[in-house]
């Protein structure tokens, strides 16, 4: 090429791409674009850990400044993932110390965080600001009180639903008194006390603080303090939202919230007292995001508090709200995008609330910018999701959890193949499904047929047989993450879509019927994926090798077997193989 | 090549005939047939290399192997449907319980006999309508399980004062038939019901660097327990572990009394503890299971040795020399 940009005028474009695909894109332009863009490059996603190995991303990306990480497959936050499987962030963190002493920010998800990862991290990194871990585990707050002490710069420092062990060492007091640069402390998994006074202080000399999500240890008495010290608040998360009727707390509590004038985000809500609901009024019209999913507060009081909310875009609530509930909330809340039902009695045999599709059909037709859907519910009909899909082809995110495993139509007692089926078909831009109830090898057919851009798919106790996997993995072509668990789906559909698996991040398959041998087959010829094997009932070469392995874990990665798979985990690679013989 | 397609459908001498029409049969009567089905479809698979007569598309072909054949598949895939078991009688869920003869849950009968034996027990639907658990379902975050399950535990404490559920005098009366039917489910999360919740705590053994988790709420007394964890970390490498099905709990029990109940008397290496709500170390095995599953907060299989700052009475008890209480079912040394 005789003209060509000079490298700072490519960079400086480049600066103005910051989407992964994008600068994914860029890099495959041509070998100079490839270089130029990787020395730029200032922040990467790994959606797998394992997908790929320190070395080789600090190889490439020399100049990073935000990691993103995530480990365990998703179905480990419903415990079917073994303790000690993996995901381990350390070696990460002691490769980054050495090769990124300017790394700023770091998000991990499903991974396992120790003190020492995170005493690492405080002391690595001058600049570090931004720590956000969700449903990581593994770590005390000792660690935390090494990252308030240390990062002289944290910005945000967020934790969802990690396990942490509380050691009452008062790690938020552990943040020095210079410290005024937290923009958003989010804590609402600990379980543990903090100090109030401590909390107070370091609310008040944050000033440019927005995000404050408190645990349930901190007591309704205190919320008007903290409130009066942060009016800024854009996003607030209760700690416990209950106490004595007692009306002088009432009117603080009112004033407190009535001065924060721009809150639009409202969570927490632990043990709420219905009472104490209408403090949050004033503020109420600006909200866009409401998190009761904690708060057992029954459907009048809930209609009462959702009807001041006309701009909600995002409800996530317990099925307390029950139907009735729903039709308020599609009446009023017609920008409504996101809506979660949580059950409230999830191992109850029968329905303890009024809560069935009737619900989800309401909002379906009265709330046109729903996107976003998770609901758990006791009964479905195929008529109730053909409506659904009828009113919603919007809709992005379907993931419907029917109870009672493998329940059909409860109107006709049929399968709900061909409602799912209207759902995949009329919504084209699904990316996201979970199914449940009584379900054939027929909706995976359509799935395969109409799915197009589906990324991720979860299926439980469904199918019939080896066609239905087989419908999903030939047809679904933008297939990302697939994760099945106690389905009939066996080797043959496996083995003949083998080269599927290499275009996607992962599968996850449990309680399935994949022999052993298959999935040696499987290690052996595709060098591109570990295909991991999962059995705590002991190696699986003590079995007949045509019996079903207990769980299996395929994913696609560049850095070969890993190093540190437990006894239980075997790798099915070529190198492994060579233990069996 | 109809041989290797039948693989999947039983066309050959598999048992398509083996539950199609036959409404009358029993749900255990159909699963043995199906098992024993699966198990002769299962010894063909090993028998022959696979690439040949399957016709496995392992290169990019994107599973066109199976394209070729889509009647075969279709009319293979169909066999053993909803359809074929009109009267097979469901789990037992009470809540639709007028529809529960119609409900064609073949699908449980099958995807149960594919499971070795120590796993078909949990998961197949008993005719008798006993649920019975099954892990990580419904797909809810432990995180919210427990969260729920405290506030549950708090209100039923605090009844007398203020619940949860009815603060507002006048709402009581209006939520009177709720307020019950919640307190009556809450004991369902509290205690054992039907379907029950996992309770997962941490266990972690001495010398071991990696720790584990183990379901409480999947035992109903120490030994099992006991026996589960003896499992966990003293796995030998070469038998089969397929003994954990209810129905064979007792023998293996009382055969392996002597070894299971190592852990709980004090005559191993190791003893099992666990760190009870308060933050104290304890000795397992000293109250009622009930009580036990209430306060304990995680597990710690701790050397022998280390053992001496624990509650008094251990320390006495190893001066004394005199074995640990008798627990139920277990035999003395």
């Amino acid at each position: 090429m005789a003209y060509s940009f000079p490298e700072e005028v490519l960079e400086h474009v480049f600066s103005f791409i910051q989407d992964d695909k994008d600068r994914n894109a860029v890099s495959l332009v041509c070998k100079s674009w490839y270089e130029i863009e990787r020395w730029c490059r200032r922040r990467i996603f790994v959606g797998n850990c394992y997908a790929v190995s320190p070395r080789i991303v600090m190889r490439r990306f020399p100049e990073l400044r935000s990691v993103s990480l995530k480990g365990k497959p998703h179905f480990a936050d419903f415990n079917l993932v073994p303790e000690g499987w993996g995901g381990y962030v350390y070696p990460w963190i002691s490769a980054m110390a050495e090769a990124y002493p300017w790394l700023e920010e770091l998000r991990l998800k499903r991974m396992v965080v120790t003190d020492e990862a995170l005493e690492l991290i405080s002391r690595s990194f001058k600049n570090f600001s931004v720590l956000v871990l969700s449903s990581c585990e593994g770590f005390t707050t000792d660690g935390l009180a090494a990252i308030a002490a240390n990062c002289r710069n944290l910005r945000v420092l967020e934790l969802w639903e990690c396990e942490v062990d509380d050691r009452s060492g008062n790690w938020l007091s552990h943040f020095p008194e210079s410290c005024t640069s937290l923009v958003s402390l989010s804590f609402p998994c600990l379980d543990g006390e903090v100090s109030f006074s401590a909390l107070e202080r370091l609310v008040s000399r944050c000033t440019n603080l927005r995000t404050l999500r408190l645990n349930n240890s901190v007591p309704l008495d205190k919320l008007p303090n903290l409130l009066r010290r942060a009016p800024q608040l854009v996003d607030l998360g209760t700690g416990a939202y209950t106490a004595e009727l007692r009306p002088e707390l009432y009117s603080k509590l009112g004033d407190a919230f009535a001065g924060c004038k721009g809150l639009k985000s409202l969570s927490g809500f632990w043990e709420a007292v219905p009472s104490y609901l209408p403090a949050t009024y004033s503020i109420c019209a600006g909200i866009r995001s409401l998190n009761l999913s904690y708060a057992t507060i029954q459907s009048p009081d809930l209609v009462k508090l959702i009807r001041q909310c006309p701009n909600l875009q995002r409800l996530w609530v317990l099925d307390y709200i029950e139907d009735c509930g729903l039709n308020a909330l599609a009446t009023t809340c017609k920008d409504l995008q996101e809506l979660r039902v949580f059950p409230s009695d999830p191992f109850g045999v029968e329905a303890n609330v009024s809560l069935t599709e009737q619900g989800l059909v309401s909002v379906s037709e009265g709330c046109p910018k729903l996107q976003s859907v998770l609901y758990f519910c006791r009964q479905m009909s195929n008529a109730a999701l053909f409506t659904i899909a009828r009113n919603r082809p919007n809709l992005t995110r379907f993931r419907l959890c029917i109870i009672e495993p493998r329940a059909p139509d409860y109107l006709t007692l049929q399968p709900l193949d061909a409602g799912f089926g209207a759902i995949v078909e009329n919504c084209k831009d699904l990316q996201r499904l979970s199914l449940s109830g009584l379900l054939t090898d027929r909706v995976f057919e359509y799935i395969g047929t109409h799915a197009k851009k589906l990324e991720m798919l979860s299926i439980a106790f469904a199918g019939d047989s080896d066609l239905g996997l087989h419908h999903v993995l030939s047809g679904c072509n933008s297939l990302r993450k697939l994760e099945i668990r106690d389905c009939p789906f066996g080797d043959q559909a496996l083995l003949a879509n083998a080269s599927k698996l290499e275009t996607m991040r992962s599968l996850w398959m449990s309680s399935c019927s994949v022999s052993f041998e298959a999935c040696k087959l499987l290690g052996q010829k595709m060098p591109s994926l570990n295909v991991e094997v999962i059995d705590e009932r002991g190696s699986p070469e003590s079995r007949p090798e045509s019996l079903p392995i207990d769980k299996l874990y395929i994913y696609r990665t560049i850095a070969g077997p890993r190093c540190d798979m437990p006894s239980f985990v075997w790798n099915m690679g070529e190198r492994s193989a060579l233990r069996f013989s | 090549m109809d041989g290797a397609m039948g693989l999947l459908g039983g066309g050959g001498g598999g048992g398509s005939s083996g539950g199609s029409t036959d409404g009358s049969m029993s749900t255990v009567s159909k699963a043995e047939v199906v098992e024993q089905d699966y198990v002769g479809l299962m010894s063909e698979v090993s028998s022959y290399p696979a690439e040949a007569e399957l016709e496995l598309g392992l290169g990019l072909s994107l599973g066109g192997a199976m394209k070729a054949k889509p009647c075969a598949w279709r009319e293979y895939g169909r066999i053993l449907t909803a359809k074929d078991f009109p009267s097979v009688v469901s789990r037992g869920s009470s809540a639709s319980s007028s529809s529960s003869s119609g409900r064609g849950t073949s699908t449980t009968a099958i995807t149960g006999t594919k499971r070795t034996a120590d796993t078909v027990a949990q998961d197949v639907g008993h005719a008798n309508g006993a649920s019975s658990q099954v892990v990580g379902w419904p797909p809810i975050r432990a995180y919210r399980i427990n969260s729920l399950a405290s506030q549950v535990k708090a209100s039923t404490a605090e009844e007398d004062d203020h619940s949860i559920f009815g603060n507002d005098k006048n709402k009581n009366s209006a939520k009177k038939d709720t307020n019950n039917s919640n307190n009556k489910n809450n004991s369902n999360i509290q205690e054992k019901g039907c379907r029950r919740s996992s309770l997962f705590v941490k266990v972690n053994m001495d010398g071991v660097p990696i720790g584990r988790k183990v379901d409480l709420n999947a035992h109903s007394c120490y030994e099992s327990l006991a026996q589960t964890l003896e499992d966990m970390f003293h796995r030998p490498t070469t038998t089969v572990n397929a003994n954990r099905s209810s129905g064979e709990k007792e023998h293996n029990l009382m055969v392996e009394a002597a070894k299971s109940s190592r852990l709980l008397d004090g005559s191993s290496e190791f003893v099992l503890t666990y760190e009870d709500k308060e933050g104290d170390w304890m000795l397992v095995g000293d109250v009622p299971w009930g009580m036990f599953l209430n306060t304990v907060k995680r597990l710690r299989i701790m050397r022998t040795s280390e053992a001496n700052g624990l509650a008094p009475r251990f320390q006495e008890r190893d001066q004394r020399q005199t074995p640990a209480p008798r627990l139920r079912g277990s035999k003395p040394i």
